[in-house]
C-alpha cells in the first residue's frame, strides 16, 4: 500500500487551507483599516475577494470528499480530513464577517465616523493574531497552543462589552447618532464572533491530535 | 469500556503461545472473544492471525511439530481437554475458498448432522432448510437441493459452506478470509449474513480487508510480529475506536497504510 500520493494530497489540502486563511486574515485586517480610513473602494475590494474565498472553500470540500472516496482514510487521517472540512467552514464564515464589516462600512458611507475607533481595531488585532496562531497550531499539530489560544477570546469579549456600553452612551447623548452607532456595534459584534470561530478551530486542532472532542467555548 | 465489561466471553486465550518446532509463531496471546459479537483479526501477512483462529478449534493439531503453551477456553472449559470432534461441532469454520463437498446441496448441509447421529430424513430436511435460510441461500436453491453444491456460484458456494457450518448448531463460527475470493456483491451478501448470524453465533473473522473489518465487526484485534517474527496481539478494542482513535501507534500505522 503506497501512501505517497495520499500524503501528497493531504499536504496539498493543508496548503490550500492555509492559503484561504491568509486571504481571510488579510481581508479581516483590511476591513477595519478601510473602515477607519473611510475607503469605499477598499471595502468593495474585500467584498469581491470574498467570492474567491468562498469558491476556494468549495474546492477544499471537494478535495476532502475525493480523498475520502478514493483513499478510505482512518484514524488520524480521517480526523484530519473531517477537521479540514470543519475548519474551512469556520474560515469561510470569518471571511463573511470581514465582508460584513466592508458592507457596513459602505452603508455608513464616506463621511466622518462619530468617533475615532480604538477598541474595534484592537479587537481585530487580537482576533487576527488568534487566527494566525490557530491555523499554525493546526498545521503543526500543536495541541498546547490550541489549548492556550482561546483564553485570548476573553479579551475580545471584554473589549466588545466595552464598545457596546460606550456606543449606548453615544446614543443616549445624541439620539441622531443611532444609525451609525448601531452599525459600529454590529461591526464589533462581527469581530467578537471571529474570536468564537477561532476557538472552534482550536477545538478541531485538539480533536485532530487527540481524537477527543472538546468544547472550549 | 463499560459495555465491554458487561459482555459475556465465549472464548478466551490465556498466555497462549504456539510453536512450529523451535519457531514461536504466537507469543503469549491473551484475548477474549465476546459472545454474539463479531471479532475481526487484522494484521500483515504472517502475523499469526490465521494460526490463532485455527487454534480456537484445534485445527493446528493436524500440523506435525506444532506445540502450544497456555490455554484456550470455550465457555470456561479448556479446549485442549475437550473431545476434538465435539469441539469442532461447537466451533465451526469457514475457509477462504468455498469448499463444498462434491455432493448435492442437501447432502452438503446434512453432512455434519448425519455425522453427529441425525439419520431421519425429515429431521434432516428441517435442519437443511433452517440452515440454508440462516445462511440466506434458501430462496436461491430451494428447488434445486438435489443439484451439486459445486454447481453454485462462488458467493453461493461460500454461503453453502456457512449453512454447512451452522447445520450442526455451533456456538462459534471461525471465518478465515471468507470473502477474499468473492466479488464485491457476493462479499456484501456474506457481510450482511454475518450481521444476522451474530444474533445466534459468536463470530471470529480473519480478514485482510480493513474496510471489511470496519464494516462488519464489533471488535477488532490487531496482530503484528515482533523482532523474532512471533505473532503478538498489539491491541484489541471496539472496532469504532480502533478505526478512529487506536491507542497503539503501530495499529494506527497499519490501518493508515504506513506499514506493510
Amino acid at each position: 500500500m503506497s501512501r505517497e500520493s495520499f500524503d501528497r494530497e493531504l499536504q496539498e489540502l493543508k496548503r490550500n487551507l492555509f492559503q484561504i486563511t491568509s486571504e481571510v486574515r488579510k481581508n479581516l485586517t483590511a476591513s477595519v483599516k478601510y473602515l477607519e480610513k473611510r475607503d469605499m473602494q477598499g471595502a468593495a475590494m474585500i467584498i469581491e475577494s470574498d467570492e474567491i474565498v468562498n469558491l476556494k472553500c468549495l474546492e477544499i470540500e471537494e478535495q476532502c470528499l475525493n480523498i475520502i472516496a478514493t483513499q478510505q482514510p482512518v484514524a488520524t487521517d480521517l480526523r484530519l480530513l473531517f477537521s479540514v472540512l470543519q475548519i474551512s467552514t469556520e474560515i469561510e464564515r470569518i471571511g463573511d464577517y470581514a465582508k460584513g464589516i466592508a458592507r457596513i462600512s459602505q452603508k455608513i458611507g464616506p463621511g466622518e465616523l462619530i468617533k475615532p475607533l480604538l477598541s474595534i481595531p484592537r479587537m481585530e488585532e487580537i482576533a487576527g493574531e488568534m487566527l494566525d496562531d490557530a491555523i499554525r497550531a493546526f498545521t503543526e499539530d500543536d495541541e498546547t497552543a490550541a489549548r492556550n489560544i482561546p483564553a485570548r477570546d476573553l479579551q475580545i469579549d471584554v473589549l466588545y462589552n466595552q464598545v457596546h456600553r460606550e456606543l449606548i452612551t453615544f446614543i443616549m447623548e445624541k439620539p441622531s447618532n443611532i444609525e451609525q452607532t448601531m452599525m459600529l456595534d454590529w461591526i464589533a459584534h462581527n469581530i467578537e464572533r471571529v474570536g468564537d470561530r477561532v476557538v472552534n478551530i482550536c477545538e478541531r486542532v485538539i480533536f485532530t491530535v487527540t481524537g477527543v472532542p472538546v468544547d472550549l467555548n | 469500556m463499560e459495555a465491554e465489561r458487561a459482555e459475556k466471553t465465549r472464548m478466551m486465550t490465556e498466555d497462549y503461545s504456539l510453536f512450529y518446532g523451535d519457531f514461536k509463531a504466537l507469543n503469549n496471546i491473551n484475548i477474549k472473544i465476546p459472545t454474539n459479537k463479531i471479532t475481526a483479526f487484522i494484521g500483515p501477512s504472517g502475523c499469526g492471525k490465521s494460526t490463532l483462529l485455527r487454534s480456537f478449534n484445534r485445527m493446528n493439531d493436524l500440523i506435525p511439530g506444532v506445540t502450544t503453551a497456555g490455554t484456550i477456553f470455550l465457555d470456561g472449559r479448556n479446549v485442549a481437554r475437550e473431545d476434538v470432534v465435539e469441539l469442532r461441532k461447537k466451533v465451526g469454520m469457514v475457509f477462504q475458498r468455498p469448499n463444498p463437498f462434491p455432493k448435492s446441496i442437501f447432502d452438503n448441509v446434512a453432512y455434519g448432522p448425519r455425522l453427529h447421529g441425525t439419520k431421519n430424513r425429515s429431521d434432516l430436511a428441517v435442519i437443511v432448510e433452517k440452515s440454508l435460510k440462516r445462511a440466506a441461500l434458501w430462496e436461491e436453491v430451494k428447488d434445486d437441493l438435489h443439484k451439486s453444491g459445486m454447481s453454485l456460484s462462488g458467493g453461493q458456494q461460500q454461503r453453502l459452506c456457512i449453512a454447512r457450518a451452522i447445520a450442526i448448531e455451533p456456538e462459534v463460527i471461525l471465518m478465515d478470509e471468507p470473502a477474499s475470493a468473492l466479488d464485491p456483491v457476493a462479499t456484501l451478501k456474506i457481510e450482511e449474513l454475518m450481521n444476522v448470524l451474530k444474533r445466534n453465533y459468536t463470530i471470529a473473522i480473519v480478514t485482510h480487508n480493513m474496510q471489511q473489518a470496519g464494516r462488519v465487526s464489533d471488535y477488532t484485534a490487531f496482530m503484528l510480529t515482533d523482532e523474532k517474527r512471533a505473532g503478538n496481539l498489539i491491541e484489541l478494542g471496539p472496532t469504532k475506536q480502533i478505526f478512529t482513535t487506536p491507542s497503539d501507534s503501530r495499529t494506527e500505522d497499519y490501518i493508515s497504510g504506513r506499514f506493510g
